[in-house]
């Protein structure tokens, strides 16, 4: 057991958080919300370092990478909230290549050359997937219809639907999509790949919430009222601890999920819809914290605490409703409500 | 990165788990409604085991178990609420003295400790300092080879089973608060020492003690003259290794899900079926994962060795304060019959959950409040400016 990066892992973490750093600052992140919330110049420089593709099978065209390792790579993604869908991207690639599709497809997405997402949510009777993940922008669009996984390729629209936290939702018509696998197996393979999009999902957010509190702990230290640094308050020390606290919980259990769901453990999906519900409340805590503890700037424009509290409200709204999500799990700890 | 326990681990737990099977009766647990969280048999049957002089560090010369190891034996015995308040102290109150202390300490109290023959309690707190812990009045003046010891120490848990108390005492008063303090080991049967039960709102019974002129030779001082602060560090970071406490729901969780199957409302439907009752029930069950995460992260730090500190006070500031929440829930999810005392034979399992109720607070101020916590996060791990002296 050991619940620190390995040597490989800490060098992996620096190298990406210097690129995310580098490539995805605020500014950045402003230019993106005006257009889809999708920075192409990011993505081709994510794809020039194999992210995209490093958790799939050498064989499909991939690194070959664990998703821990890609983990790591999320967790500096989320850290500075990069507008380029690495998650959604990342777990479809891989869900393509175990679900056997075309070989030409799954490479082309495992390079990144061609932009994948998955909706997570039902397929509509007209065949309609509404408020898709990276549905602006993605090539290539997996979703689960009735017994089936399905697969559709088109034109992104390029235009999201407008949203709180601008991202590059939107409408998707998958009455061509074509099936990759049925029953059983199209279950599992669908439920695998949302236990790791929920799973990367909450370690994003422990990104979001680490970062957004080290914002908190350096306004709080530099800002002085009544002579003394806000931060030598005991009543924003203690938000700031508890938020702390629960955000490194949150990282814990974060990492613990994706361990699990890499592993094949039978816990798995369970830890990882648990890790996002409480990575979501824990990163929406810690954003209203530093948020509340910037005062009036906090609600600026201008500062960029605002950029991470709309994401960590819409991060998780993206899988639909959170209480669905809890009652998804008590259906599977508690059995079925009775009729 | 891997959060899966090592095989051997789960080996472990299946032989504790057996264990407890075989020494851990249902009598055991009821008997702690006595107040005293302490079952004698069950003590000296763990330290036969060589578990407690297994959790004193192999350096000092105890057994060393294995941090990972340790965390599992911590996990199962409050999963089955055994009645272990004792093993922790005893555990800490060894490695103090092997660390600490001189040949006297070292050949008699330590082996009765570590055997499970004696218990220790901690004698930190005064009616007048709590978490303020270094500013202790009780006063230690020495008279030749001799000391004299005059003053009253506050929750002294355990203090009326125990056969010695780990005293803080005031050496000088005349320096700064840290630096004239002097740490005893002071055996509970000495002359001119009374011990006074304090009841709690959890039933739970602690002590006052008083010591009015009470004579003890320097064999039983704990570390040099002055310098009990240092001791005091040494106990806190033994403290971290056997503290436990990340548990605590588990049982009201399990009791909660019990009877919200076997309750049938005023409509006949069962609130299992309601939504906000599963609601309630699965966010619980994700703070125990939440507190499982800080538990296994914290031993396996300890077990590469690594020093770990304020996660410590996280997972005790998160365990406990998620505790009380869920308590409040599941009285409030019972209605009336969640008031039900188990003195009602109507009480859902002889009132568990009303009993929890009653207790979970203490486990916020026990052992470092969630203040001093909070303080403690804010200091050491955000490096925000110190609040106070």
């Amino acid at each position: 057991m050991r619940t620190r990066y390995s040597e490989d892992q800490q060098a992996v973490a620096e190298a990406f958080g210097d690129l995310f750093a580098r490539e995805a600052t605020p500014e950045t992140v402003r230019a993106a919300e005006a257009g889809c919330g999708f920075d192409p110049g990011l993505w081709r420089k994510l794809v020039a370092a194999g992210a995209p593709g490093m958790a799939v099978p050498v064989t499909d065209g991939g690194g070959g990478a664990s998703l821990v390792d890609l983990a790591v790579v999320v967790h500096e993604w989320g850290r500075r909230i990069a507008p380029v869908p690495l998650v959604e991207h990342a777990v479809c690639a891989r869900l393509l290549g175990s679900a056997g599709a075309q070989r030409e497809l799954v490479t082309a997405v495992s390079s990144g050359e061609l932009i994948a997402t998955l909706a997570p949510g039902p397929v509509g009777p007209d065949g309609t997937a509404r408020l898709v993940p990276a549905g602006a922008v993605a090539d290539v669009v997996a979703a689960k219809h009735g017994d089936n996984v399905v697969v559709a390729r088109a034109r992104p629209p390029g235009a999201a639907r407008p949203n709180t936290a601008d991202l590059p939702l939107a409408d998707r018509d998958l009455s061509d999509a074509e099936t990759l696998a049925s029953g059983a197996a199209a279950a599992g393979a669908w439920d695998r790949a949302l236990a790791e999009w929920k799973a990367l999902m909450a370690v994003a957010y422990a990104g979001l919430a680490g970062e957004v509190l080290a914002m908190g702990v350096a306004y709080t230290k530099q800002r002085h009222q009544f002579g003394v640094p806000v931060g030598s308050f005991q009543a924003v020390q203690h938000g700031l601890a508890d938020a702390s606290t629960r955000s490194e919980g949150a990282r814990l259990l974060a990492f613990r999920a994706v361990c699990a769901v890499d592993a094949g453990r039978a816990d798995g999906a369970r830890l990882a819809s648990m890790a996002l519900l409480f990575g979501a409340e824990s990163g929406r805590f810690a954003t209203d914290r530093v948020l509340q503890y910037h005062g009036g700037y906090g609600y600026s424009a201008e500062y960029d605490v605002q950029l991470y509290y709309r994401r960590a409200a819409g991060w998780l709204l993206q899988l639909g409703e959170p209480a669905a999500e809890v009652a998804r799990l008590a259906d599977a700890d508690l059995g079925p409500k009775a009729a | 990165m891997d959060f899966t326990m090592p095989a051997r681990a789960e080996d472990f737990r299946a032989e504790v788990q057996q264990f407890l099977a075989e020494h851990l009766t249902g009598e055991m647990i009821a008997a702690t409604r006595d107040g005293t969280i302490h079952s004698p048999a069950l003590h000296r049957a763990i330290a036969d085991r060589g578990w407690l002089s297994g959790a004193v560090p192999a350096e000092l010369g105890g057994g060393g178990m294995d941090p990972v190891d340790l965390c599992v034996l911590l996990e199962e015995l409050q999963l089955h609420q055994a009645p272990a308040d004792a093993l922790g102290v005893a555990v800490v109150a060894v490695s103090m003295i092997l660390e600490h202390g001189r040949d006297h300490l070292r050949s008699t109290v330590a082996p009765r400790l570590m055997s499970g023959e004696a218990l220790a309690c901690l004698g930190y707190s005064e009616p007048e300092s709590g978490s303020d812990v270094a500013a202790a009045r009780t006063r230690a003046v020495r008279d030749g080879d001799r000391w004299v010891i005059n003053g009253s120490k506050m929750w002294t848990t355990l203090a009326h089973v125990a056969d010695y108390v780990l005293l803080l005492t005031r050496t000088d008063p005349d320096v700064p608060k840290h630096r004239g303090l002097t740490f005893f080991v002071v055996p509970l049967d000495t002359a001119g020492i009374e011990i006074q039960a304090v009841e709690t709102m959890g039933n739970e019974r602690s002590n006052a003690t008083f010591y009015d002129d009470v004579v003890l030779g320097d064999e039983w001082r704990l570390g040099e003259v002055n310098d009990g602060w240092t001791v005091m560090k040494t106990a806190l970071k033994y403290e971290r290794g056997i503290a436990g406490g990340q548990f605590p729901s588990p049982p009201v969780i399990e009791a909660a899900v019990d009877w919200a199957r076997r309750a049938r409302r005023a409509d006949g439907s069962r609130p299992i079926d309601d939504d906000e009752v599963r609601h309630k029930l699965m966010r619980a069950m994700i703070d125990v994962e939440v507190c499982r995460s800080f538990a296994y992260h914290t031993a396996a730090l300890a077990s590469e060795g690594a020093m770990f500190g304020v996660e410590g006070s996280m997972t005790k500031l998160f365990a406990s304060e998620s505790y009380k929440k869920h308590c409040a829930w599941f009285l409030d999810m019972m209605g009336a019959e969640g008031l039900l005392t188990h003195d009602d034979p109507g009480a859902h399992m002889d009132g568990l959950i009303e009993e929890h109720f009653r207790h979970a607070p203490v486990t916020a101020i026990y052992g470092g409040t969630s203040e001093i916590n909070r303080n403690l996060v804010a200091e050491g791990w955000l490096g925000l400016p110190r609040s106070r002296s």
